[in-house]
């Protein structure tokens, strides 16, 4: 761990007070390349959330669809996330890197982001779903629509906006918990913060975390504007699904996990 | 078990600090939230600010946040100061949007009947409006609550004490049952915590249960 803090060619700051010397790290080409570079260090960060994002993405989103549709195992499924959520990442992280065999290796910090990403994605999924209205439902089985025709043709383009509001959510949360894997010593924006403060050298700190905080921001704008392109148009006029959304639901391309 | 009865000082000692870093930014960011939301509910235009600036605040990461704050407050890394005002911000962000949700969803006739009988606006809001959003006020709280209990433990990567602290020690010591008493204990902690904000919300909300009560006495009568 100490031994990325040596090798970072450290930025000889000329300025004084910790702003100053933040813009500094901040704007030395010095910190722009390179395996230690910001770009390098936005990429993993970038890589471990998209990682994570796609495990938890297909362990919980059948679930919530599978409990949006039927309604079974809803109490379960409530109480769980309820329980995941009080689970401090850090502390699950720490343990099941001590666990696995080699203290450096990627996936225990993945499997504790998961563990920090599903429950939210499978509450906003189902969620999504039974906030569908139920007349919706049944006009469509009263069509002679199949039960999977009516998941994906119906409940979820209808559902989608209170799905992708919960998985924009979830995506934030896990880009920001990935600046913590630094302290396992892998890669990732938090390691500026980590070496940083190991040194004292609280340019590359406040530098750091400035990376951090732009990247979410820029993420977050994104998500939004994924979920304008998203969501059927007809249904971002007005947050309530209106009988008028029906047929345009059922001409929707089914697009439950994009 | 051996180990944490050994050292059970140092456990209750950071569990203390744990506490204070997640509970005084729960009671901050009701006494900021309420009036920022009246303020929101009041002026569209102010509101519209308050909520976008408490969104992009909300999304900077809070390791991220936890040292930006000392060079802007002029605290040192290691205050308590820095956790707790980074998560009454992430508090305050969260509980306003969702107070102004509630007192929207006070009931017109409700609150022309108030006014009425007489009410005066400040009274009328202390009285009526709030206590009806104290349901949706508390769901608020309760999630903030487990999050905070959560969060803080990131402040050990800074080290700032708290049980966050069994976590970098027991991964440096390569001692996984104290990393396991920190997490069981963190969980104890936000479980206590949520129960206590039940029963308060209760003991605040004495009419729900009344009408709880109350179909099923109709019934009766029926």
């Amino acid at each position: 761990m100490s031994a990325t803090a040596m090798l970072l060619p450290a930025t000889k700051y000329t300025a004084s007070g910790a702003f100053a010397q933040g813009w500094q790290w901040l704007t030395d080409p010095v910190n722009w390349q390179g395996p230690m570079g910001v770009p390098t260090r936005v990429l993993e960060q970038l890589g471990y959330t998209g990682l994570t994002l796609v495990i938890s993405l297909v362990i919980a989103v059948p679930v919530g669809l599978y409990v949006g549709h039927t309604g079974r195992g809803r109490a379960i499924i409530i109480a769980l996330a309820g329980m995941l959520r009080a689970l401090p990442t850090l502390g699950v992280m720490t343990l099941f890197a001590l666990i696995a065999t080699s203290t450096l290796s990627l996936m225990p910090a993945i499997w504790s982001l998961v563990l920090l990403a599903v429950p939210p994605i499978v509450s906003a999924t189902y969620a999504g779903i039974s906030s569908v209205e139920r007349d919706l439902v049944d006009a469509a089985r009263s069509m002679g629509m199949t039960e999977p025709q009516i998941l994906f043709g119906v409940e979820v383009p209808n559902g989608l906006i209170v799905m992708l509001g919960g998985f924009r959510s979830a995506v934030l949360q896990v880009v920001s918990t990935v600046a913590v894997v630094a302290l396992l010593g892998l890669g990732g924006l938090g390691r500026y913060i980590i070496d940083g403060l190991a040194v004292q050298d609280y340019g590359q700190v406040l530098g750091g975390a400035v990376v951090i905080a732009g990247l979410a921001i820029a993420l977050d704008g994104l998500l939004v504007l994924a979920q304008r392109l998203i969501v059927s148009p007809g249904l971002q006029r007005s947050a309530a699904p209106t009988q008028v959304s029906a047929p345009q639901a059922q001409l929707a391309e089914p697009a439950p996990t994009r | 078990m051996d180990w944490f009865l050994a050292n059970l000082p140092q456990v209750l000692n950071l569990t203390g600090y744990h506490l204070i870093q997640s509970v005084v930014p729960l009671v901050l960011s009701v006494i900021i939230a309420i009036p920022l939301a009246q303020l929101a509910r009041l002026n569209k235009a102010v509101g519209a600010t308050i909520l976008s600036v408490g969104s992009l605040l909300y999304t900077i990461p809070s390791l991220a946040l936890f040292v930006i704050l000392p060079s802007i407050l002029g605290t040192k890394i290691l205050d308590f100061a820095n956790i707790i005002v980074a998560l009454t911000i992430y508090a305050v962000a969260l509980l306003v949007r969702s107070t102004l949700d509630a007192l929207n969803s006070v009931e017109r006739t409700i609150r022309e009947s108030a006014t009425a009988m007489g009410y005066r606006p400040l009274q009328r809001f202390l009285t009526v409006d709030l206590p009806l959003s104290i349901p949706v006020l508390f769901a608020g709280l309760r999630v903030i609550s487990v999050s905070n209990i959560s969060l803080v433990t990131v402040g050990s990567l800074l080290g700032i004490p708290s049980l966050g602290f069994f976590f970098t020690d027991g991964l440096q010591r390569n001692f996984p049952t104290e990393i396991v008493v920190g997490i069981v204990i963190t969980l104890i902690l936000a479980l206590l915590m949520d129960v206590l904000l039940v029963l308060l919300q209760r003991l605040l909300t004495p009419w729900l249960r009344a009408s709880k009560a109350s179909p099923q006495t109709m019934e009766v009568i029926a």
